[in-house]
């Protein structure tokens, strides 16, 4: 995506959208397509987490983005739109899964808040991976798998926070949580990757690759 | 303020976050300059929050944006059509009977989709050989991955699917989609 059309979060972009929503709104249609676009891959990240299917999720933000434009009119300033589009999302991806994939949901224990506190793993001779080493394919691929590894409540929350850098509220408010259930189910999904990932990507897997090669790991 | 391991594990991430108080956050900092484990916890948890940040796992696919376009300007037309369809047939009547013709003629013509928003096609050759799922809405070339229902499979012709309501799938039917290339 153009760096042009990532989201801006400030006032004069609130200005900008409340000016195309009004315009949308009288009936200059063409405006809502500049209104969505800043965040599509965000709409597609949601819808994706959540159905964990590429056509899927991009049917469902197609549905979804059709909806906000037909209900555009009970849109109230005071809310944020990006957060609004992305409830929508989120709604839409949950009841397609709810009605196509009732056969293959996650046991219930996966979906329950786990209680308690969470003891993370002991790397005391922990390395740094730099994030040079995000241009090779199994570290991408490394990531990917430990993420999907997750639960969905924590993948939800993570997918949302830190990787399309919705803040604590906006995370909250397009999931329909409150903010303490974001923040621990954030703490357990950081927890739970970094365990997942510290010791395969300071130890085995990454040497049985790279070292194989003759190379240094990153 | 002295802090225990688990006090640090507990707010690792809002101290991430810059979500703890200054008193707390200084008794993170303290307890981490002696403790290895935690070090580790606190800047190993940093890594990889730096890491997905930067990642792009779920970038969207290759013609997302312009489908979306696609199908919000299909939608929108369609809704101004209704509308023309009804003003043409109530001015030229002026009778219901005429604005229910329209409407059943058009049925005939393009049968309804099975689904609201999907994007109909009229350039899939017509005696191609299709598959469709029972409960499905879109039709696909054998072999797609993207074929839900897999136990409830039928093999039809493109005819056929497009008649039952079907639509091409946007994966495997792309190249009859992409009007604009």
């Amino acid at each position: 995506m153009a760096a042009g059309l990532e989201p801006l979060d400030n006032p004069a972009q609130r200005h900008y959208e409340q000016g195309l929503i009004e315009r949308v709104r009288n009936g200059e249609h063409e405006a809502f397509y500049h209104l969505i676009r800043p965040y599509e891959r965000r709409l597609y990240a949601a819808a994706f987490v959540i159905l964990r299917n590429e056509a899927d999720a991009e049917d469902c933000v197609q549905e979804a983005v059709l909806k906000a434009f037909k209900y555009i009119h009970q849109f109230r300033a005071e809310a944020k739109f990006s957060t609004w589009l992305i409830q929508i999302t989120v709604n839409e991806a949950r009841m397609r899964r709810r009605r196509d994939h009732d056969d293959i949901l996650e046991p219930i224990e996966n979906r329950k808040e786990e209680e308690g506190s969470y003891t993370p793993r002991d790397f005391a001779d922990w390395r740094e991976i730099p994030s040079e080493a995000l241009e090779r394919q199994e570290v991408r691929e490394k990531l990917g798998e430990a993420l999907r590894s997750l639960g969905q409540i924590y993948r939800e929350v993570f997918v949302l926070r830190d990787m399309e850098q919705l803040s604590i509220e906006e995370t909250a408010k397009a999931l329909g949580i409150s903010t303490a259930s974001v923040k621990t189910r954030l703490l357990r999904a950081r927890l739970m990757l970094r365990d997942l990932l510290t010791p395969g990507l300071g130890g085995p897997w990454s040497s049985r690759i790279s070292f194989a090669k003759g190379e240094k790991p990153w | 303020m002295v802090i225990k391991c688990e006090e640090v594990w507990r707010d690792v991430s809002n101290y991430l976050d810059g979500e703890v108080e200054p008193g707390l956050r200084l008794a993170i900092e303290e307890h981490i300059r002696g403790c290895s484990r935690c070090a580790a916890v606190v800047n190993g948890t940093r890594n990889i929050v730096q890491l997905y940040g930067e990642q792009r796992m779920l970038d969207v696919p290759v013609g997302f944006s312009r489908r979306l376009h696609q199908r919000l300007e299909s939608n929108v037309s369609a809704s101004r059509r209704t509308f023309l369809g009804w003003m043409v047939a109530a001015a030229a009547g002026g009778l219901v009977f005429g604005s229910f013709e329209l409407a059943s003629s058009s049925a005939l013509t393009s049968p309804r989709l099975r689904s609201e928003h999907a994007q109909a096609s009229n350039r899939v050759p017509p005696d191609m050989t299709v598959i469709v799922s029972e409960r499905g809405k879109v039709f696909h070339v054998a072999g797609c991955p993207f074929i839900h229902g897999k136990s409830n499979l039928l093999t039809i012709s493109a005819r056929d699917a497009e008649r039952e309501g079907y639509a091409p799938c946007v994966r495997c039917m792309k190249k009859y989609l992409d009007v604009s290339g």
